[in-house]
């Protein structure tokens, strides 16, 4: 298996006026070509702060960060960030603008994904004329058109109602196994992380640490939503919870 | 179209034909009113003026006195003023964007002029620049221009901090994002200081041309507080009324033609 990325005892500390704030204790991690990794954790434990460093946008931490050459990364957030002055094609365009990319490969490639998910009368439209649901799905593709050899997603689906998530989940999830892409996932919602991840890093508390890591296995896996379906989930699911320790009060 | 909608906007042409006809109705009243108090003697012509009176004058102003003259020159000065503010504004508000420390170290400085009440500079201002123009138009300048930079400043930095996230994870460095995420992202900001921008400079302006000044409605007010004829003052107050009506209406119309 070809290893893309290493991190060996990864530890983040924010200074501020108010004192330090350790986001990160520790942690390790290695991720291979093809893997769809998720991090779960509660709200506030680190998780984005995990994505920023790996994404090589915040080089101030401590330990080891080692990952394969000219490795390239494209990020997907939670708001789909469309620049609304843009139209839907010029937002897909974006990330090529930006590195003066001209290949009309890539180019042929963002009209396809946008046949493929119906937003192809929409190219010309700005982003206010689109539902949330679409706009994430020209995010997606805004993600893509680059071609980055890892996605980095920071709860890509948390902004949208429960049903359009759903479909939209399949829609990336369809997409990255086709353009076979390695992912890595930040989400809070465990029955997203079994049912698209391969493989589920659970976080404690802040400052994070890796509590426990699983390999996910369903049988008759095809797709997020059977995935959902498939016996051993609600396993996983309750072994995750408590992994996560949420204390209601 | 439907029964309902027909109704609705039918409705709503009812209220908007209504509002008009009040608005007329005010105007139409005041000045009758004024023009009654002052012709039967209850209120003194010669401190009050009166509305017939002022017409007269304006059509004498415009005869006798190059009135035209006078509104371009007001005009000319405020778009002097105005394109200036806006430019400088902007370009400030960005050197401030681009070095966080400078707005950092700069910010008191620009909180107190923007506080000072600008007229007490007047007296400075025609003792270093001269009395001509250039004062009118910089005491207009220190009036529009602080405000600018703050709005557009503003404007700047509550750019989505998400979205510079984005423009970075695709290596951009601080130039693409200026120029690609927060200035189009401050479009709406911009365009909307310029109402407030145009109708600082006009303030600006008539503050310089009551200092210095041979021409200009400002001139015009202040000539006739001098002679104490209460009809030229009375008519230049008008005329700036309307002025700063049709500049505040332009720039209306651009702002709305601009966010389209
Ligand atoms: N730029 C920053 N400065 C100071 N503290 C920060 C900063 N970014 C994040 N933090 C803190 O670090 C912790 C982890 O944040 P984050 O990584 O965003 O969590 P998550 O994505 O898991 O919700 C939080 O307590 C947050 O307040
Ligand atoms: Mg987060």
């Amino acid at each position: 298996m070809n290893k893309l990325l290493e991190i060996r005892n990864l530890s983040k500390s924010y200074n501020t006026l108010d004192g330090e704030i350790k986001a990160i204790d520790n942690i390790n991690l290695d991720v291979y070509e093809g893997d769809f990794i998720a991090i779960v954790g509660t709200s506030g434990c680190g998780k984005s702060s995990l994505l920023n460093i790996l994404a090589g946008l915040d080089n101030n931490f401590e330990g080891i960060y080692k990952f394969k050459k000219d490795i390239t990364f494209s990020y997907m957030l939670q708001t789909d960030c469309l620049f609304n002055w843009l139209n839907i094609f010029d937002n897909c365009k974006i990330g090529l603008d930006i590195k003066k990319d001209k290949d009309p490969k890539k180019i042929d490639k963002i009209n396809e994904l946008l046949k493929i998910y119906n937003l192809e009368e929409f190219k010309n439209k700005k982003p206010s004329s689109l539902s949330g649901g679409m706009k994430q799905r020209v995010a997606l593709i805004r993600t893509l058109a680059t071609n980055p050899d890892i996605l980095l997603l920071d709860e890509p689906f948390s902004a949208l109602d429960y049903q359009t998530r759903l479909a939209i989940s399949n829609d990336v999830y369809k997409m990255i196994k086709k353009e076979k892409k390695t992912v890595i996932m930040v989400t809070h919602d465990i029955s997203e992380a079994i049912s698209l991840a391969n493989k589920i890093i659970v976080l404690s508390k802040r400052p994070c640490t890796v509590k426990n890591i699983y390999e996910v296995k369903l049988t008759g896996a095809t797709n997020p939503i059977e995935n959902r379906k498939a016996k051993e989930f609600s396993t996983y699911y309750e072994t995750i919870w408590k992994d996560l320790d949420v204390n209601v009060t | 179209m439907s029964p309902n909608q027909k109704k609705y906007l039918n409705k709503k042409k009812k209220e908007k034909i209504l509002v008009i006809f009040f608005q007329i109705s005010i105007i139409v009243f005041l000045i009758g009113i004024w023009e009654f108090l002052a012709t039967k003697g209850y209120i003194n012509e010669f401190i009050f003026s009166k509305p017939s009176n002022i017409l007269k004058t304006i059509i004498n102003l415009y005869k006798n006195f190059n009135l035209i003259n006078h509104i371009f020159t007001t005009l000319y000065e405020v778009i002097i003023a105005f394109v200036l503010g806006i430019f400088l504004g902007f370009l400030i508000a960005l050197l401030l964007y681009s070095f966080k420390l400078l707005a950092k170290i700069i910010e008191p400085f620009l909180t107190m002029l923007n506080s000072l009440p600008k007229v007490a500079l007047g007296p400075i201002i025609i003792i270093w620049v001269g009395a001509n123009l250039k004062s009118i138009i910089v005491m207009a300048l220190l009036i529009n221009l602080i405000i600018s930079i703050i709005t557009i400043y503003n404007g700047f930095i509550q750019t989505d901090k998400n979205k510079i996230k984005l423009l970075e994870s695709f290596n951009a460095n601080k130039l693409d994002i200026i120029k690609k995420l927060v200035i189009p992202n401050s479009l709406v900001t911009i365009i909307s200081s310029l109402k407030l921008n145009i109708s600082m400079s006009l303030i600006g302006v008539i503050m310089g041309e009551f200092l210095v000044s041979k021409s200009g409605i400002g001139y015009l007010i202040i000539y006739g507080t001098q002679i104490f004829n209460l009809n030229i003052v009375m008519s230049g107050v008008i005329i700036l009324i309307i002025i700063s009506y049709i500049l505040y209406k332009i720039i209306s119309i651009i702002e709305n033609k601009l966010l389209k």
